[in-house]
């Protein structure tokens, strides 16, 4: 099993490529539907915060989600069964990284599944795919 | 009609008279011209009578995007248009950041800023509202920098909003002040700032994270991939690793870089300010705008020691760029690298143009040597070099201590009219020029262009190949098309809109599978024909406000200091503006 990683956050220029290709998974373009998020580490010339889901192998979000809609998966972090989702957002407070995004049209989580779409459209190497035990 | 063009035709209406704002459909307009400029000077012919003042309420400001921003790869610009207050006329300026995608994302395709407010205001546009807000605390803060930093901190959308503020220049109507986005990126020429100012704006804050269906996710995905590729290819290659500053060394070696008031095109300190050098030395970190995988965006740090403490140090970040490389490096005989990016740092922080600044600071240094005006009007001696004094020059600019630096800020033109020294006050329509001497195509480009600007054509790679193929000067009337035939081309990118570093990318045949992508259907002719019909209406837009090409003042200068094309002759460039005056005046709805 893979998982993705922030190599070195110090590489990021702050493009959002990543962030668009997390989104173009779902056919759309825009930020609102992608699981990684990009920010200014307070003011852009002390670098970026790449936030994605570290694959916890016990994730806090799991645990604080009501109704099992996040199941663990294989090689850490979780799954999301949207049709057992109530949208209640504990989720994304559980997650202290903030790894946990929110998707406001359908009203519900975005979860990472690390499949690496978006390393593929980083241009400076900032994102890896890694192997997991 | 396209879904896409449904989704990009909401306009947002903000008036700061009345603390109103609305959102209606002009689907009429994005339909027929694309979006960005195409657009905007529609909407700019809307709002703004003849003879409005630039700096009152009947001024517009107007921010437009286009069908492929936050879509593909370098589609990461905004075009603003306005109505300049130091020329006057109708005027545009670009700006990065992440300006493009906010406004997009936010839901809008264009943002229309009428009115003045009564006090210092600030605008959040969110996708559902707009908030008017208090500035009273920020109006008069000496560094625009921390004003981005106050808002950063008070507002929420970090990572998908814009924050464009001005600076004290701004607040002060300097006549070229700047509205900057994130810090480094700048609406840097035409005085949007100053716009701003008279409005009572301090700043315009835009937090957007929509998302979009797209039609054909396949086709996308398809072109998108090209486009990455080819973003990333060796053609905006210069631009990620050295930056716009790779130009010094090989403007220098050729003869065209601008030095001590255009008096020549060599620099004997240009090694010292290069690319190469400012890389090896200085360079602390590159910034992209967003959608843009180049990251032109160049920081240099700069560590000082504090005078009254040993071993206490601060650390600062310039951005550095060909353009205030040369205007405030070469143009003003600075060769110290660590006094350049000082000096670049005191014009960011008042939030001005550094091209136009440093032409106005040569001009005035050239005027005191000559003895047209004394140290009782500068107040302190500016000489070649001395980037001390320059820096403190450029604070009386902004505090205006006396009437000569008031008139500095109105520009050369205004500044060299009343103190004299006209032959050497660079400007064409009162627009000072970019950092290059490379021929009369250039300089033809400058004067004939819509924004005086050395993108509107990029004239001086025509030159530049003129000289390296060895060929002869074309005929004015050639000249003329060459010039002409680029700029209305690059109306149909700064509708959809590209980053100009990726022009070479965005070829017709792409630009067409692109759009087709998104659902147009839009062949590559038709975009041609579009480019020079945007071209017509922005250009009549200028003459009906009374733009008269055949009197643009050519400074001696100019065409006296030899390009490495030789000396500009002043028949040839006065042939090439008949031709474009013509083609204006005789163009009328018909012959769009």
């Amino acid at each position: 099993m893979k998982r993705l990683v922030v190599v070195d956050s110090n590489r990021c220029v702050g493009c959002d490529l990543c962030v668009y290709a997390c989104t173009n998974r779902y056919g759309h373009i825009g930020i609102s539907k992608s699981a990684i998020h990009v920010r200014s580490a307070g003011g852009v010339e002390r670098g970026f915060v790449v936030i994605v889901c570290r694959a916890c192998k016990d994730p806090p979000c799991a645990r604080a989600c009501p109704v099992n809609a996040l199941t663990l998966r294989q090689g850490g972090g979780v799954v999301l069964n949207p049709s057992k989702c109530i949208g209640c957002g504990f989720c994304v407070n559980a997650c202290d990284i903030g790894a946990v995004m929110w998707d406001s049209e359908f009203m519900k989580p975005v979860i990472c599944t690390h499949c690496g779409y978006c390393v593929t459209f980083c241009p400076h190497n900032v994102l890896s795919l890694e192997e997991v035990g | 009609m396209v879904d896409w063009v449904k989704s990009l035709s909401r306009v947002l209406y903000i008036d700061l008279s009345r603390k109103l704002f609305w959102v209606e459909n002009r689907e009429d307009l994005f339909s027929k011209w694309l979006g960005g400029i195409g657009v905007a000077i529609q909407l700019y012919r809307e709002e703004v009578p003849k003879g409005a003042d630039p700096l009152g309420p009947e001024n517009t400001a107007i921010f437009a995007v286009g069908p492929l921003t936050g879509v593909y790869p370098m589609a990461s610009k905004v075009v603003a248009v306005f109505k300049s207050p130091l020329n006057g006329f109708v005027a545009e300026s670009h700006g990065g950041g992440r300006a493009a995608t906010a406004i997009r994302f936010a839901g809008y395709g264009a943002i229309v800023i009428k009115g003045a407010s009564d006090m210092p205001i600030y605008v959040v546009v969110d996708e559902e509202k707009v908030r008017f807000r208090d500035a009273g605390a920020l109006w008069g803060m000496r560094s625009s920098e921390t004003v981005g930093r106050v808002l950063r901190e008070a507002l929420p959308g970090a990572g998908y909003r814009t924050i464009m503020r001005i600076g004290r220049a701004g607040e002060r109507l300097i006549r070229y002040a700047t509205l900057t986005a994130e810090t480094y990126r700048h609406f840097g020429r035409m005085g949007l700032g100053a716009v701003f100012g008279s409005k009572k704006l301090k700043a315009l804050v835009v937090i957007g994270k929509k998302g979009f269906k797209l039609p054909d996710i396949k086709a996308y995905r398809e072109v998108y991939r090209e486009l990455y590729e080819l973003t990333r290819g060796p053609s905006t290659r210069k631009y990620h690793d050295l930056g716009t500053a790779a130009n010094v060394v090989p403007l220098d070696k050729l003869g065209a870089l601008p030095t001590r008031n255009f008096s020549s095109g060599r620099f004997e300190g240009a090694r010292e300010i290069s690319g190469e050098k400012l890389a090896e030395e200085n360079l602390a970190r590159r910034l992209a705008c967003t959608a843009c995988p180049v990251a032109c965006i160049h920081l240099a740090a700069i560590r000082e020691e504090y005078e009254d403490e040993k071993y206490f140090y601060k650390t600062e970040f310039v951005p550095y760029d060909h353009e205030p490389i040369y205007s405030l490096g070469s143009n003003l005989g600075i060769s110290d690298r660590y006094g350049l990016l000082k000096l670049i740092k005191a014009v960011e922080d008042e939030g001005i143009d550094a091209i136009t600044t440093g032409v106005v600071l040569a001009w005035a240094t050239e005027a005191l040597e000559k003895g047209i005006i004394s140290i009782k009007e500068t107040l302190v001696e500016l000489r070649w070099g001395n980037w001390r004094n320059y820096i403190k020059a450029v604070n009386y600019i902004v505090l205006q201590p006396n009437e000569f630096y008031k008139s500095l800020g109105l520009g050369v033109e205004e500044a060299a009219s009343r103190y004299g020294g006209l032959e050497f006050a660079l400007a064409y329509n009162k627009v000072e020029p970019a950092g290059y001497h490379t021929g009369p195509l250039f300089h033809a480009s400058l004067a004939i262009g819509f924004r005086h600007s050395h993108l509107d054509s990029g004239a001086y790679s025509i030159d530049q190949n003129l000289v390296a193929s060895g060929a002869s000067l074309p005929s004015p009337e050639d000249a003329a098309k060459l010039i002409i035939g680029e700029e209305s081309w690059r109306q149909v990118l700064n509708s959809l809109v590209i980053c100009l570093f990726a022009r070479s990318v965005y070829t017709g045949k792409i630009v067409e599978k692109a759009l087709k992508a998104l659902g147009y259907d839009i062949d590559e002719l038709t975009l041609v024909n579009l480019g020079k019909r945007i071209y017509l209406e922005k250009h009549r837009t200028k003459a009906l406000e009374g733009f008269k090409p055949d009197q643009v003042r050519i400074p001696r200068r100019f065409l006296e200091t030899p390009t490495p094309l030789g000396q500009v002759s002043e028949e040839y460039l006065r042939k090439i503006i008949a031709y474009y005056s013509k083609l204006v005046s005789e163009s009328t709805e018909s012959t769009l």
